[in-house]
C-alpha cells in the first residue's frame, strides 16, 4: 500500500494536487514533489525565513508545516509574485536598490514583505524591520533591503491612490 | 646583488643578520647561494626541490608566481612570508622606486 | 541609468540593475540545491557523536539491507594520500589532511567529523540508513582552546605532526611564525605610556544562509561532473582530483549560483562523495547538509588569544609594538594566524615590533576562510589597544591613528613600502562625516572608532569577449558571483566596447569552458577578473579593427576605435559602429572573440576605518547600535552600489562578531548551539541604516585604479564595537561575544568595585 496522500491546495493562484509521505514537510513538497525551487532551506528549524510562503495570506516558514498540511489551502511562493512579465513593486525595487547580493535569502524576504504590505501600506522604518526580523541575509546588512521596502509601499500608496482617484 | 630579507625565525642561522647580499637570477639560486653561506637554511624554505607550499616569496613587492624559478633582479628586494590559503594570498603593490 | 558620472566614464560608476537580478528575485535562479537528474539519489552522512575518538570499527550490513540503500562509503573507498602540504593552484593542501577531513579514517578529531556516506532513494531513508551503521569508538580526551592544545602533556590530535620549534616531540603546534623589526628594548624605553593586555575572540561561523550543496555525476567512461555552489570551481576540480585520486582532465566542475560564501566556501567537503557515491550506484547523488552539520562539520574560523602590548610617547607616537598571538586552526592544520600577524598593526608606522604567531590544532571543525581571515581578531586586540593608548595620550582616536598611520613609502608589515594607498582618507572621511560631527546624548551610550587593513588578492583568471552578430557581447569569466561582480565585469565590457550595459551578457562558465580562473575571494575578482575581462574587450577590439580595415581595404594600423565606432584615420570613409560590421563578420573573416589570461601584478590593500554609536542597557547588557558609519578605501567603485554593499554587509558580520556569535562547546567538546536560534547572527532589528563613505583613491597598479572591496570592512567591527562600549559604560571587553551575560557580569562587577572603594578608605 502507498504511504502516498493525494493533497489538493491552491498554488500560486492555480489548483494543484501532488503526492506527499506524511514525513515530508511543506518545502520538501515544493521544492523536490512540485519542483518549484525558488522557496530555499536555510536552516529547518525556522529560523531563518528563508523558506517563509503565505499560507491563507500568513507567513509561514515552509519548513514548519508538512506537506499534508497543505489540504485545501492558497499558498503564494515567490514564484507567484510576478504578474507575467510584470514583476511586484517590491521586485522591482529589490533590483534597484540592490538589495540582493547572493540572492538565497531574497525570496523569503519578497514574501514575508508582501504580507506586510498587504496589511500596511505605510509602515515606518522601525515597522518594516520589525516585520522582518524573522528573515535573516548574511550579506547585505538589511539597509538597502529596508530602503527598497519602504520605496515600494511608496509606489504601491500611490497606485492605490491613483486608482482610487480613477473609480470617483 | 639582490636584498634577501631573513625571516626572523631563520636567523639563528645567519648570525643574527637581517638582511643578506645575494648574486642569483632566480629565488632558487639566491636559496642555494644562501644555504651555502649559512648551511640548513635551505631546508626550512624547501621541500621536494620546490618551494614549500605553505612559504610565498615577494620579489619586488609582487608575490611570485613561479616559486624557486621566479626571476630576481640586479637590485631586488626579496622576502619569504607565509602563504595564505584557503581564500587569499597577500599580494604586495608593486614597489617603483 | 546610463548617465556619466563625471570622472570620464560612462557606464562606470554608475548603478545599473544587475543581469542576474530577474532570475533571482523570481526564484529561477537555480543554487546547488536547486539542481535536480532523473535517477538522481540522495546522500546522507553518518558524523562522530565524540569530540576525540580512534575509530576501532565500522559496520554497515545493517545499514545496506535497508530498502531503498544503494551504497555506502567509508575512507577506505578512498585512496591513501601524501602526507605533506602540495600547491593547489595557489593554496597549498595537505591532501592527507583533507581526504580525513572529508571521511576520517584513523580517528575522528571534532564532533560532527564525517566517517560514513550513505546514498538512498530519498533523503529521510537515507537519514535512516546512517542511524543504524555501527561504529566501536575508544573515546579519548579533547583539545578544545589553544590554552588546553599548548600545555604540557595536552591530548595529542595527530600523532605524526612536528614543528620546527619542537624537533621530533608530539604536538598539537603546527607552526610557529614571527616577524621581528627594529630593536624592541629600546622602543619601549622611549615609550611614556605602555598598555598591555590579553583579548580572545570565540570561534564564530561565516553564517551563509545557504548550506553546502554538491550533486555528483560519474559517467562509465571515467568523466565526472560536479554541480555544487562553491567559490571556486577550478579549486574544487583541483581539491576532487586530489582526495578522489583521478586526474583533474576527468573533473568538470559546473558552478551553481551560491547562497553566500564569504570564504567558507572555498574548501570541499560534500563534491568528491557525490562523485564517489554516483560511481558506486551508477546514478547522480545529491549531498546536501542540514545547518547543524554547516555548523559542526564546516570550516568557521579560528578562535584565538591575542596578547598585545604597545608603548607610544606622550605626544602619541607609537614606539614599539609585541604581540603574543595563537589560533584555533581545528582539527587539522592551517589558521589563519600568519594573515593576523601581518596585518594587526599594518595601519601603524611601527619600527620596533616583535609578533609571535602559533598555529594549534584543536578538537574543533577545521578552520576555513572567513572574510580577511585572521584580520578581525588580530584588530580586536590592536584596535582596542590603539583607543586605550590615544586615549592616555589625550588625543582623539581619529589623530592618533592619523598620526601613526601608513601611508605611500611607510614600510609593510612584511615587504616593501607601501605604495599609495587610503587609510589615512578613510580617518578623515570618518572625522568629517556628519555621524562623527554630531553630538551623541543620552545615558549609557557612547562613540568609538576603530580600523582595518587586509591585502587583498590577485591570482589568475580568464576571460572572453564575445561579439555576437547582432553586435552585441558576452563576457565570459570563471568567476562566480559571490557579491555582484557579473555587473561589474558586463560594464567594464561595456565601458571599453563603448556599449551600453544592456547590451552585454555576463556568463560564468563552467571549468571545462574557460580558462584556469582562481576562486572568488580574497577581493580579488573585480581587480583581477576585471583585468582580464578588459583586456579581453581590447583583445576584441584589436580584432575588430583589423576586420573594419579589411573591409575598408587599408590598413590595421589607419583604423581606430573611438566611443564605440571604429574610425578611418584620415578622410573619405565614414565612421562604422559594432552593429553596422557585426552582421558581417561571418562573409569577413569569421567570429570576433576577445581573450586574455592574466596574473595581474599591482594590487591594491584596502582599508576601512569605521565609526559606531551603541547604546548599553545597563540592566541586562544589552547592546544597541545606534549609528554606524564606514569609510573604505575602494580605488574605483565600477558599480557603487554593490560597494556599498559589501561595506554594509561586512560591518553586519563584524557586528554579530562583536555581539552575539560564538560556538559554544560543552566540558566533552559537543557543540550546543547547532541552530540558528543560539547561533545568533544579527537580524533586521539588531542594526540601523549602515551609512557608507567611498573614498577612491585609485590603485596606481591598475588600469583603472581597482582595489579589492569585498573583505576589509568586518575587520574593524569587533574592535569598534568594544571602543564604543567603552565610551558608554566606562567598561573595557577584552573578550568576543561582548553577549548580554557578559556585559551584564563587567557592569556588576564594576559597581561592586566602585561600591568597595569608599569602605576601604575607612
Amino acid at each position: 500500500m502507498s504511504r502516498n496522500t493525494l493533497i489538493e491546495a491552491t498554488l500560486n493562484g492555480e489548483q494543484v494536487e501532488f503526492l506527499c509521505e506524511p514525513r515530508q514537510s511543506l518545502l520538501e513538497c515544493l521544492r523536490d514533489v512540485l519542483e518549484l525551487t525558488g522557496t530555499k532551506e536555510g536552516c529547518l528549524t525556522g529560523d531563518c525565513g528563508a523558506c517563509s510562503v503565505l499560507v491563507d495570506g500568513k507567513v509561514v516558514c515552509s519548513c514548519l508545516m508538512l506537506g499534508v498540511e497543505a489540504q485545501g489551502r492558497n499558498i503564494v511562493t515567490v514564484e507567484g509574485l510576478a504578474d507575467g512579465p510584470r514583476l511586484h513593486p517590491l521586485q522591482q525595487k529589490f533590483l534597484e536598490h540592490a538589495s540582493l547580493q547572493c540572492g538565497i535569502c531574497t525570496p523569503g524576504f519578497l514574501i514575508a514583505s508582501k504580507a506586510l504590505l498587504d496589511g500596511n501600506l505605510n509602515p515606518s522604518e522601525a515597522e518594516v524591520r520589525y516585520a522582518l526580523a524573522g528573515n535573516l541575509c548574511r550579506c547585505t546588512g538589511y539597509d538597502k533591503i529596508v530602503r527598497a521596502v519602504l520605496d515600494a509601499a511608496k509606489v504601491m500608496r500611490e497606485s492605490a491612490g491613483d486608482r482610487r482617484a480613477a473609480n470617483r | 646583488m639582490a636584498t634577501v630579507s631573513i625571516p626572523s625565525l631563520l636567523r639563528k642561522y645567519t648570525g643574527g643578520r637581517e638582511r643578506a647580499e645575494v648574486r642569483g637570477r632566480n629565488v632558487g639560486e639566491l636559496v642555494a647561494e644562501l644555504d651555502r653561506q649559512f648551511p640548513g637554511f635551505a631546508a626550512h624554505l624547501i621541500e621536494a626541490g620546490e618551494l614549500k607550499p605553505s612559504i610565498a616569496v615577494s620579489v619586488d613587492g609582487e608575490i611570485g608566481t613561479a616559486g624557486l624559478l621566479e626571476p630576481v633582479g640586479e637590485t631586488s628586494e626579496v622576502h619569504f612570508l607565509p602563504a595564505i590559503g584557503g581564500g587569499a594570498n597577500p599580494d604586495r603593490n608593486s614597489s617603483r622606486f | 541609468m546610463a548617465e556619466s558620472t563625471g570622472n570620464g566614464f560612462k557606464v562606470i560608476g554608475t548603478r545599473p540593475i544587475r543581469p542576474d537580478g530577474l532570475d533571482k528575485v523570481t526564484g529561477r535562479a537555480k543554487f546547488g540545491a536547486d539542481y535536480a537528474f532523473p535517477g538522481m539519489l540522495h546522500g546522507k552522512l553518518l558524523r562522530s557523536p565524540h569530540a576525540h575518538a580512534k575509530i576501532k570499527s565500522i559496520n554497515y550490513q545493517k545499514a545496506l539491507k535497508l530498502p531503498g540503500v544503494k551504497a555506502i562509503v567509508t575512507a577506505k573507498d578512498l585512496p591513501e594520500t601524501a602526507n605533506r602540504e602540495e600547491a593547489a593552484g595557489e593554496l597549498a593542501v595537505n591532501p592527507h589532511y583533507l581526504s580525513r577531513n572529508i571521511l576520517a579514517r584513523e580517528k575522528v578529531l571534532y564532533d560532527g567529523h564525517a566517517i560514513a556516506a550513505v546514498a538512498a532513494t530519498s533523503p529521510h531513508i537515507a537519514e535512516e540508513a546512517v542511524r543504524l551503521i555501527e561504529v566501536e569508538y575508544e573515546v579519548l580526551p579533547p583539545a578544545m582552546t589553544v590554552e588546553d592544545a599548548m600545555k604540557p602533556g595536552a591530548p595529542i590530535l595527530l600523532p605524526e605532526l612536528r614543528n620546527a620549534d619542537e624537533g621530533d616531540k608530539q604536538t598539537n603546534i603546527a607552526r610557529h611564525i614571527q616577524f621581528k623589526l627594529g630593536d624592541l628594548e629600546a622602543g619601549f624605553k622611549a615609550a611614556d605610556f605602555i598598555v598591555e593586555h590579553e583579548y580572545k575572540t570565540a570561534m564564530v561561523h561565516q553564517g551563509y544562509i545557504e548550506p553546502h550543496n554538491a550533486v555528483g555525476i560519474w559517467n562509465p567512461d571515467g568523466q565526472a561532473t560536479i554541480y555544487c555552489s562553491t567559490q571556486g570551481p577550478f579549486e574544487v576540480r583541483q581539491f576532487s582530483s586530489q582526495v578522489l585520486g583521478v586526474p583533474v582532465g576527468k573533473i568538470k566542475v559546473v558552478p551553481a549560483e551560491i547562497g553566500g560564501g564569504f570564504g567558507g566556501k572555498t574548501v570541499i567537503y560534500l563534491e568528491p562523495l557525490s562523485v564517489l557515491l554516483s560511481q558506486k550506484t551508477g546514478h547522480p547523488v545529491k549531498l546536501v547538509m542540514n545547518r547543524a552539520e554547516v555548523l559542526r562539520a564546516s570550516g568557521p574560523t579560528s578562535g584565538s588569544t591575542i596578547r598585545v602590548k604597545m608603548g607610544a610617547t606622550r605626544d602619541g607616537k607609537i614606539t614599539a609594538a609585541q604581540i603574543w598571538m595563537a589560533y584555533e586552526a581545528g582539527a587539522f592544520p592551517g589558521s589563519p594566524v600568519g594573515a593576523g600577524a601581518m596585518t594587526i598593526i599594518a595601519p601603524y608606522n611601527v619600527e620596533n615590533r616583535m609578533i609571535d604567531a602559533y598555529d594549534v590544532v584543536v578538537n574543533r571543525p577545521k578552520i576555513a576562510s572567513y572574510r580577511a581571515p585572521g584580520s578581525s581578531n588580530a584588530a580586536f586586540a590592536s584596535e582596542s589597544v590603539i583607543d586605550e593608548l590615544a586615549e592616555k595620550c589625550g588625543m582623539d582616536p581619529l589623530e592618533f591613528r592619523i598620526k601613526n598611520g601608513s601611508r605611500e613609502g611607510t614600510p609593510q608589515p612584511v615587504g616593501p613600502p607601501f605604495r599609495r594607498i587610503g587609510f589615512i582618507e578613510t580617518c578623515e572621511a570618518i572625522k568629517n562625516s556628519d555621524h562623527y560631527k554630531s553630538k551623541l546624548v543620552g545615558p549609557n551610550r557612547g562613540r568609538g572608532v576603530a580600523s582595518g587593513f587586509w591585502f587583498n588578492a590577485g591570482m589568475s583568471s580568464s576571460a572572453m569577449v564575445n561579439i555576437h552578430a547582432d553586435g552585441t557581447a558576452s563576457v565570459v569569466t570563471g568567476s562566480v558571483d559571490i557579491g555582484g561582480s557579473r555587473a561589474s565585469m558586463a560594464m567594464i565590457a561595456a565601458e571599453v566596447l563603448g556599449m551600453p550595459m544592456t547590451d552585454v551578457r555576463a556568463i560564468i562558465a563552467d571549468t571545462d569552458s574557460i580558462g584556469h580562473t582562481n576562486l572568488s575571494a580574497g577581493s580579488r575578482t573585480t581587480f583581477a577578473t576585471g583585468t582580464a575581462v578588459y583586456d579581453a574587450a581590447h583583445d576584441a577590439i584589436r580584432q575588430l579593427k583589423e576586420r573594419a580595415a579589411k573591409v575598408w581595404e587599408k590598413k590595421p594600423e589607419e583604423v581606430d576605435f573611438r566611443d564605440g565606432k571604429l574610425v578611418a584615420k584620415g578622410n573619405g570613409v565614414a565612421p562604422m559602429s559594432i552593429k553596422e560590421l557585426a552582421p558581417r563578420f561571418a562573409r569577413t573573416g569569421g567570429p570576433i572573440s576577445g581573450r586574455a589570461a592574466v596574473t595581474p601584478r599591482g594590487v591594491g590593500p584596502a582599508f576601512a576605518t569605521t565609526c559606531v554609536d551603541v547604546e548599553v542597557d545597563p540592566e541586562t547588557g544589552k547592546v544597541q547600535i545606534l549609528r554606524c558609519t564606514v569609510a573604505q578605501d575602494a580605488g574605483r567603485a565600477i558599480h557603487p552600489s554593490y560597494v556599498e554593499g559589501q561595506m554594509q554587509g561586512g560591518t553586519a558580520q563584524g557586528v554579530g562578531w562583536a555581539l552575539n556569535e560564538e560556538y559554544f562547546y560543552d566540558a566533552n567538546g559537543i557543540l550546543r548551539n547547532t541552530g540558528l536560534l543560539d547561533y545568533r547572527m544579527p537580524t533586521c532589528l539588531d542594526l540601523p541604516m549602515i551609512e557608507t563613505i567611498i573614498v577612491e583613491v585609485p590603485n596606481p597598479g591598475h588600469p583603472l585604479g581597482i582595489r579589492g572591496v569585498g573583505e576589509v570592512s568586518i575587520v574593524p567591527g569587533p574592535a569598534v564595537v568594544a571602543n564604543a562600549i567603552y565610551r558608554a559604560i566606562g567598561v573595557r571587553m577584552r573578550e568576543t561575544p561582548m553577549s548580554p551575560p557578559r556585559l551584564l557580569k563587567a557592569i556588576l562587577n564594576k559597581r561592586a568595585a566602585e561600591e568597595a572603594r569608599p569602605a576601604a578608605a575607612h
